[in-house]
């Protein structure tokens, strides 16, 4: 297989995953906000910083980010390179580049969740209409997955959008555990101990993971559990470490005999297993998490050299 | 469908003669056809055009931010060529092709026909298609044009002429398989009752073709198809042979060239691949930007090196395009006399050349009857057509060709044969062309037909699908060998 054709397969795997991840994010912070009393309530400008760019954030709006303006900077905004609007325009062009390796239906589903999509948020947004928007994202980046999973033949195309996919989503998981990391900085303030079992309700209802929370850990939602869960679950679809194991299973089938990046994702799941979670908040957890995207970062540059720079070295 | 109003206006009609009646070898279709009623046929169109959009039948037009596809209008009336006719037309095409090979073969390496005093130095220098970068060197098999596709015309008697050979990356023969498939799924019963002769065998003689070149001797040798990407017009044709082929599809930046051993590779995931055959479309210009534009970013840095190293095969080999131009093709009877030592078996538009002064002073007196075409423009563009030209445009042409004789011919106006053609519910007469396709490799393989061109527009002599022309199925009958031998 080309890596040409691998490289756009991998990153439309990886922004769509992404696109997804944001709408997630944005709905996590809009349930924190609702269900923290006003001066508790953590506002909107960890968002900015938790998605990587308050540089950016403050040449374009020049403020401190009220939820109008870093809603706008997240998901509509085309001059925000990591806004939901670009991410997706980003998802689809890569799969536009590999689209005859992949069946018909669903590069006309992706094509469709795009203009959908960036038509409803490109203005301003009610609060309502920006959940209805933020859902049918999220729906369809499932529908993609489900169609690829229903349709496609299981070959090295379809393996390196499973990899960019899951190594995404991975780090989508580790970021929105920042969100709440952040928080958790002010736990010691009076009056909000009362609501914690509620913020990582939110936490795990972002990532559609309640449910399945009460099912397999059958405890009350506390903070070292919910970590435990998110990060090393070995049966929920968005754990860290279910994703990892993942990417671990698919880059072992891939050619070749350089086994960096499968030692850089085996390195990661152990870290993560023999990671303490008791009383692990705060500075600390956002220092820990840190830490575990920068391996997943470094996991992505190996599969970088591996199987998308052949002769790069020659020309 | 009421045929019986429809009128042959003056021209040679492929499926009918002057009384009206249907010749033999379209007598079956015609039949099939006058026996549908409004409705069947309506739904027969609408069949034709959903399965054509389906099979992806398209151009691809790419806005700035949608990419729409565009269908080409296909028409559904086929058109039939007896295979005894086609048979002659065959013979006269493999004869072409081959004398055009050894032609651009001589012209990079001895001129001997130059030398020999029968074409004009000058027919090279004033020629954009000769590349310098291909003197001295002969490819394999000493085949220049490894895919040709010359179009093919009838005067108003019915004769068939060689209006133009493309011997640098002739499109169309997608849209000639993806016809019949679209007319086999439309019209079963047809093919149950005709001997139609099957055209689907183009893919895997191109293969056989391709892999035939390759300097490696393996059995599987590595072929590629070459693209300039999804932003080209005809992606569509190159992913469609790629995968028909089953080869991979490639950009000029999926390739990398060795310095030391001048091996042509390609990057996968499994790290670097020889490639042993390039089956490329993209324009000779824009192959390597070491030898040829440096600004290209389409090409392969190295490619003409390793081309000339011998470790990689370029169909068409860059270069071969010096015997497409306008102004040879006035000279290739004489081409095939000179190489052959044969008569012309297929026969040239009579041609003046605006370089020989007596040829000249003719166009110049005749501007207004005339067809004048400068030497290297394709797909209609640049031409005067002089019975529909004014005053002011043959001024304008009689000064280009004074300033630039080398780079005019002129031809007289055809009489282009008729077909008829569905259009706007009504059956009417349009002009069409034909344009069959050659192979040369180690053998020689020939379409059975072609792509039917057909200008769309009543009275139009434009078939070029870039000015809204659409094509056709084309029949290659049997009517003598006997039925149900099949």
């Amino acid at each position: 297989m080309l890596s040409r054709l691998a490289e756009h397969l991998y990153w439309h795997g990886r922004y769509l995953e992404r696109a997804e991840g944001l709408a997630r994010l944005v709905n996590v912070n809009a349930h924190l906000n609702l269900d923290l009393p006003g001066k508790l309530a953590p506002g909107w400008e960890p968002l900015v910083r938790i998605t990587g760019n308050p540089e950016l954030f403050q040449q374009l709006y020049s403020s401190d980010g009220d939820e109008r303006q870093v809603t706008r900077f997240l998901i509509g905004d085309k001059s925000n390179p990591g806004s939901i609007h670009s991410t997706l325009s980003l998802a689809r062009d890569n799969m536009r580049a590999a689209r005859d390796l992949l069946p018909r239906e669903v590069w006309e589903q992706m094509n469709k969740l795009y203009l959908e999509i960036t038509e409803q948020v490109s203005g301003n947004l009610s609060k309502r209409r920006r959940h209805e928007a933020l859902n049918q994202l999220i729906l369809g980046s499932q529908q993609i997955a489900g169609t690829l999973m229903g349709t496609m033949s299981q070959d090295y195309a379809y393996d390196f959008i499973l990899i960019g996919r899951y190594l995404e989503r991975a780090d989508v998981t580790t970021r929105i555990l920042d969100v709440r990391a952040d928080d958790l900085l002010t736990d010691e303030v009076e009056g909000l101990r009362p609501f914690e079992s509620i913020q990582w309700m939110s936490v795990l209802k972002s990532l559609t993971g309640y449910q399945m929370y009460r099912r397999h850990v059958r405890l009350r939602v506390t903070g070292p559990d919910v970590l435990k869960f998110l990060l090393r679950d070995r049966l929920f679809p968005r754990s860290v470490v279910f994703c990892l194991k993942a990417v671990e299973s698919v880059i072992s089938g891939l050619p070749g005999d350089d086994d960096r990046a499968l030692r850089s994702t085996t390195g990661l799941m152990r870290h993560l297993n023999e990671a303490r979670m008791i009383g692990l908040k705060g500075q600390p957890l956002s220092e820990f998490i840190d830490g575990v995207q920068i391996e997943i970062a470094e996991i992505g540059a190996h599969i970088g050299q591996i199987w998308f720079q052949a002769g790069s070295d020659r020309r | 469908m009421d045929l019986n109003d429809y009128k042959v206006k003056g021209f040679y009609d492929e499926l009918v003669t002057q009384t009206g009646r249907p010749r033999a070898a379209a007598r079956s279709v015609w039949k099939y056809l006058k026996e549908l009623d409004a409705g069947e046929l309506a739904e027969r169109k609408a069949a034709c055009e959903v399965a054509a959009l389906v099979a992806g039948i398209t151009f691809r037009v790419y806005f700035e931010d949608a990419g729409v596809d565009r269908a080409m209008p296909f028409d559904l009336i086929p058109r039939v060529i007896p295979k005894k006719e086609w048979d002659d037309i065959q013979i006269g095409l493999e004869q072409r092709v081959r004398a055009l090979n050894m032609f651009i073969d001589d012209l990079y390496n001895d001129q001997n026909i130059i030398n020999d005093g029968v074409v004009p130095a000058d027919l090279i220098a004033g020629s954009v298609n000769f590349r310098e970068q291909c003197r001295g060197f002969s490819p394999p098999l000493g085949i220049w044009a490894h895919i040709c596709g010359s179009d093919l015309v009838r005067d108003g008697k019915g004769k068939v002429y060689v209006l133009e050979d493309n011997l640098r990356i002739p499109s169309g023969v997608s849209y000639m398989l993806e016809n019949r498939q679209v007319m086999k799924r439309v019209f079963p019963e047809l093919f149950e009752n005709t001997r139609i002769q099957p055209v689907d065998e183009y893919a895997s003689q191109l293969f056989d073709t391709l892999a035939s070149l390759s300097p490696r001797p393996v059995e599987y040798p590595s072929v590629v198809v070459l693209t300039p990407g999804v932003f080209n017009s005809a992606y569509f044709e190159h992913a469609y042979l790629a995968q028909q082929m089953g080869v991979e599809l490639v950009e000029g930046r999926d390739l990398v060239v060795d310095d030391d051993d001048h091996q042509v590779y390609m990057r996968t995931i499994a790290g670097l691949k020889p490639v042993d055959v390039i089956y490329r479309r993209v324009d000779d210009e824009f192959l390597d930007p070491e030898a040829f534009r440096s600004d290209s970013l389409l090409g392969v840095p190295g490619l003409m090196r390793a081309w000339r190293a011998g470790t990689v095969a370029l169909a068409n080999a860059p270069g071969a395009g010096v015997a497409d131009d306008k102004v040879v093709y006035a000279w290739v009877p004489e081409i095939i006399r000179y190489y052959l030592n044969e008569e012309p078996k297929l026969a040239n538009v009579p041609t003046y050349k605006c370089s020989e002064p007596e040829d000249r002073e003719y166009v110049l007196a005749h501007l207004d009857e005339l067809v004048v075409k400068p030497a290297n423009e394709s797909g209609g563009y640049g031409m005067l057509i002089g019975p529909h030209s004014t005053k002011k445009e043959q001024a304008e042409f009689a000064e280009l060709i004074r300033q630039d004789p080398r780079n005019y011919i002129a031809q007289p106006t055809l009489a282009l044969s008729t077909c008829p053609t569905f259009v706007n519910d009504e059956v009417g007469p349009r002009h069409v062309d034909l344009r069959p396709f050659v192979l040369s490799g180690r053998q020689t393989y020939i379409t059975t037909g072609g792509l039917t061109r057909v200008a769309m527009k009543a009275g139009s002599l434009v078939v070029n699908s870039s000015q809204g022309g659409g094509s056709k199925d084309t029949w290659i009958v049997d009517t003598e060998s006997a039925r149900g031998s099949r």
